[in-house]
Order: C-alpha cells, then structure tokens, then sequence
C-alpha cells in the first residue's frame, strides 16, 4: 500500500442471498484521485458507498480508509448526497448546513465559535454561496443546494469525497457547474473523490480512472480503457457499442434495467427487464 | 350574554387568586420553556402526530393512576414512554410511524375511558386528564413536573446540534459518524416526558397546542436555527401563562384559553410570514449583476 492511498479494498465481496454485487474487487483510491463508479442500476454502486460508510458489511475481504478498517462513519469522509427537497419552513439557513459540516457532531447547543463562524464564511465563498448563505435552505434551487452540499462535504476537511448522484435532478448548466465545483475543490485540497453516477458525461473530463460495475462483474481503468465496445460488451454478457461523439460517451445496446437513463428509474435496487435501450453513460 | 361574558373573563378577587395559584404560574411557564425548545425538532422531524399519539397512551397511563390510586403523573409518564419507544423503534420511517400512532392512539383512547368510567372519585380529575387541570395539581406533583421539565430542557441542550444535524440531515450524519438511530431514541424519550407534563396542564386532546403550534408559528417567520426556539418558547410561555391568568377569574378549564392564545399568535405569524414572502424578502443578497432567477430543480 503507497503511502497516499486514502481508499483500499482487497478482495472484497459482496453478495445479497445469492445476488453477487462484487466479487474480488480490489482497488486502491488514493489522494487527489477522482474515481467514477457507474454501472447500471441494482450493481452495488450504492452499496459500495455503504460499505466505504460502514453501513453495509462485506461478505469477504477487506476494507481500509486511511490505513484503518471503515468504521461506523467518518469525519473525515465528506459526503455529497443527492439533491432532495427539504421541507419547506425548515429552520435552517444555507450557512448552518455548511455549519453542520463543521462541528455538526459536537454535543450541545450550535453556538458557534468566531473562528468556524469565518471558516464558514470562507468555505461559502469558495463555492460561491455568499449570495445566499443566509436563505432557508428549502428556498434554495437544485443547484444552489448542491452547491451548499459540496461546501458542507469539505467543511470537515475530509481525506474522501463521496459523492452519490450529486447531479441528480439538476439541469445540464448546474450539473456542469456543480462538478466542476468538485473538482475545484478535489485539487485545492488534494482530496480523493469517489463519484457514483449513471452519467458520466459531466464529468469525463476531470475523472482519473472509472470503475464499472455490471452484472457481477468490475472493471477499473482510465474511461478510455474501460469504456470501451469490448470490454462493457463482455461485462453486459450481450452485444454493446460504446460511442464517442463529441467529448460524450454514449453506450448503445444495454440491456434496460441495467441503467436506463431514467431519472425515476434510478432508486429501482432490481430490475429485470430485458429489453435493450440505448443509454447514455 | 353578560353572563357568559362573565364566565369566560372574570376578575373578581383577581389578587389573592394569583397568590394562590402562583406556583401554578411557574409550572406553566416551565412548560412553556420546554413545549417552546422541543417544538422544532417535532416539527423538523414531522412528528406532529406522533405527539398525539404519544398524549393518548399517556393518558391511558395517567387514568389507569388515577383508578388504581398511584401517582397520575407517573402514570402519565410510564404510559408516554412506552408509547414514545413503541413509536421511536418500530416506526423510522414516516410511512410505517403513522400507521403504528393510527393503531397505537385509539387503544390507548380506548384504555384510558375504560379506567376513567371504573374511577368512582371525583370527576373533575376525569376531566382534567382529557382538558386540563393546573390549578388541581397539587405541591409535590408540581415540583415532580418541575423536575421532570428541567431534565427534558438539560437533555434537549445537550443533543441540540447533532439532533438539529440528525433531523435535518440523517444520510450526511450518519456518514460523519454521528448515532443518528441512538439520537433519534433518545429524542423519543425526551418528547414522551415532554407530553407527560404537558398533559398535566393542557390536557391529553390538547397537547399540540403547546409542543407544535408555537413552534409552527415560529417557523413561519424565520428559519433561523437560533431565533426559532427562541421565539417558540416565547409562544408557548406567552400561551400557557396568558391562559392561567386568564382563565383564572372564570370557572372554566384553562385549556381553551392556553389553544386560543396560541392558535391567535400562528395565525399572525402565518400572515407575517406570507407577507414577507410575497415581498421576495428571505436573506438573499445581491452581489451580482441580477441573473435570470433560476427554478427549483
């Protein structure tokens, strides 16, 4: 193990019942390092993040974050989730989740210090939140929020990003600006990012290596090892073309079910529908 | 007329009624501090109904006191407890909870007329536990919901932030490492004493009016994490005492003054708070040239 590496699983396996996720997936993630994680729906992406979290055990092997066995959570993980919307009235202003980010785990009242109240401050200006650090959080838009989201996952000077359709639900500008955000911050803090997405064209530009998950099987490699006609075609156990248009990747011939671009698709753990669709990737 | 008017607002005598009931007064205004600080995270953490259904068993427990000639608040308390845990365990999620409080609250409705109609004593304790009663409490229950009140306050000062964290936010929580699932048990904990006191002063039917609308007129007007306790204890302390002063020249239950009172403030509230959102004034500031308002994703 180098001395930079943030993220390390050996030989990990994870099955439900007799559903195998991954098998004798070994990967190193290390510092500054921007990870893609896709793969259609119901492959484990989502179970990957929980087993970085300590929330999903794995069924052999092991895993290390910075040197360690995961444990339940980690301050220095940061986390960006989905963009969801929060309940309107929400006593919380786009400052304060930041805030949380911050000192969220320490047991009192949120009184906060002057020296996090200009870490804050900072943090707002460095993803271009000042405009609207003092509006409830429920009346931010898609974006603003997310944007929120990335200064509350680097509020805890974390070693790790994980990042979990972060790009979900916003439209093509802020999905742009959103990770670019990330990227932003991966570099100015040296940070590891792994990024869970069923697109990854937002982000082709600014990943390092991807990690494709399908049908039981993974494949690690730069996206232009990996996304590839032969390699996704072996990995669908069918017939796929990967094409390149344009700087975006487009993935025709995969079976649906198997990561059909579909918004309301995405929370479906298992599908078996068999039919093809092209899908973009 | 004149004589409903009476009834409803009298103070006659209104000087040596206060000095009678002036501990009375303190225990209201505790109450208050503790609806007015747990009313947020109820509301933040949608657990409107489940204060209600927490009231009922609570009732159950304090009726079942009563026939069987124990402490009522402690049966208040046992009964609200067991209901906060069966609540706080077995529904983590809002579809199961609701289904769970719709099952658990007529039961517990149901038990506690059964132990009132067996009770042979006096009926205005019948009534009381259902309405209100502060008035009735007696010194050593008092100082017991005066004690029970500052645990609650103590308890809710020492989780504030990680459950403000925790309820706002669980996923991003739970990846920091905070226990949301302990925090969110021991929330349950600290609301069920907090319905368990209540009840002994608004009632089991009554109980919202105290740990949801002050906190639900609060947030209306402000989403500021410091100012909507605040304001929400002011509220609740403003409707509790209001009422006890109010309804003490009447012969009438305090409860419909302390709702009344507290359903007048929400009401202002929400108007203020329309208002102030029709004129786009929510915090945002200006440091660009305008850009098109962009839309909620």
């Amino acid at each position: 193990m180098t001395s930079d590496s943030v993220l390390s699983l050996q030989a990990a396996t994870l099955t439900f019942g007799d559903r195998r996720l991954w098998n004798n997936l070994t990967l190193e993630v290390k510092a500054g390092e921007f990870l893609a994680v896709l793969g259609p729906n119901g492959t484990g992406k989502t179970s990957l993040l929980k087993t970085i979290l300590g929330q999903q055990k794995l069924t052999s092997g092991s895993i290390e974050f910075l040197g360690e066995p995961v444990g339940r959570g980690n301050r220095r993980i940061g986390y960006i989730p989905q963009q969801k919307l929060l309940e309107q009235g929400t006593p919380l202003r786009a400052r304060d989740l930041v805030t949380f980010g911050v000192n969220g785990n320490r047991w009192g009242l949120p009184i906060s210090s002057r020296a996090v109240r200009a870490k804050v401050d900072g943090i707002l200006e460095a993803v271009g939140a000042t405009e609207f650090a003092n509006v409830p959080v429920a009346t931010l838009s898609g974006g603003e929020q997310q944007r929120i989201r990335v200064g509350q996952s680097i509020a805890g000077d974390p070693r790790l990003l994980l990042c979990d359709e972060p790009l979900l639900s916003l439209d093509l500008h802020h999905q742009r600006q959103v990770s670019e955000l990330i990227d932003e911050q991966r570099r100015a803090l040296n940070t590891a990012v792994v990024f869970v997405t069923h697109d990854v064209n937002p982000i082709l530009g600014m990943v390092d290596r991807v990690l494709y998950l399908a049908g039981g099987r993974f494949r690690v490699g730069t996206p232009d090892e990996v996304l590839r006609s032969e390699v996704l075609s072996y990995m669908y156990d069918t017939p796929v073309e990967v094409i390149r248009s344009r700087g975006r990747v487009v993935v025709l011939g995969a079976p649906e079910g198997y990561g059909v671009h579909d918004h309301l698709g995405h929370h479906v753990e298992r599908s078996s529908a068999s039919s093809t669709s092209g899908q973009v990737l | 007329m004149g004589d409903l008017w009476g009834q409803i607002f009298g103070f006659a005598n209104y000087g040596e009624l206060l000095v009678l009931v002036h501990n009375s007064i303190i225990a209201g205004a505790i109450l208050g501090v503790v609806g007015g600080l747990i009313g947020p995270f109820v509301m933040t953490r949608d657990l409107a109904f489940a204060v209600h259904g927490v009231s009922e068993l609570s009732f159950a427990g304090a009726s079942a006191a009563l026939l069987f000639g124990v402490n009522v608040v402690t049966g208040s308390i046992a009964g609200s407890l067991l209901a906060a845990l069966l609540i706080g365990v077995l529904g983590s999620r809002a579809r199961e909870r609701n289904s769970i409080i719709a099952v658990l609250m007529p039961f517990g409705l149901g038990l506690g007329i059964l132990f009132l109609a067996l009770y042979k004593g006096r009926s205005a304790n019948k009534f009381g536990l259902l309405t209100g009663q502060i008035v009735s409490v007696d010194n050593p229950q008092l100082l017991m919901l005066i004690i029970i009140s500052l645990v609650v306050i103590a308890g809710l000062v020492f989780v504030w932030r990680p459950l403000s964290f925790a309820s706002v936010d669980a996923d991003v929580a739970r990846a920091k490492g905070l226990p949301v699932t302990a925090i969110s048990i021991a929330f349950m904990i600290l609301l069920g004493l907090a319905v368990a006191v209540s009840i002994q002063i608004v009632g089991a039917l009554l109980v919202l009016s105290l740990l949801v609308t002050p906190a639900a007129a609060a947030m209306r007007i402000t989403a500021s994490p410091v100012l909507t306790p605040v304001l929400s204890v002011v509220f609740a302390v403003t409707s509790v005492v209001g009422g006890i002063l109010l309804a003490l020249g009447g012969g009438l239950p305090i409860s419909p003054y302390v709702t009344t009172i507290s359903f007048l403030i929400y009401v202002v509230c929400r108007i203020v708070g329309s208002r102030r959102g029709r004129r786009g004034n929510n915090g945002r500031v200006s440091t660009a040239p305008k850009v098109p308002a962009e839309v909620g994703a």
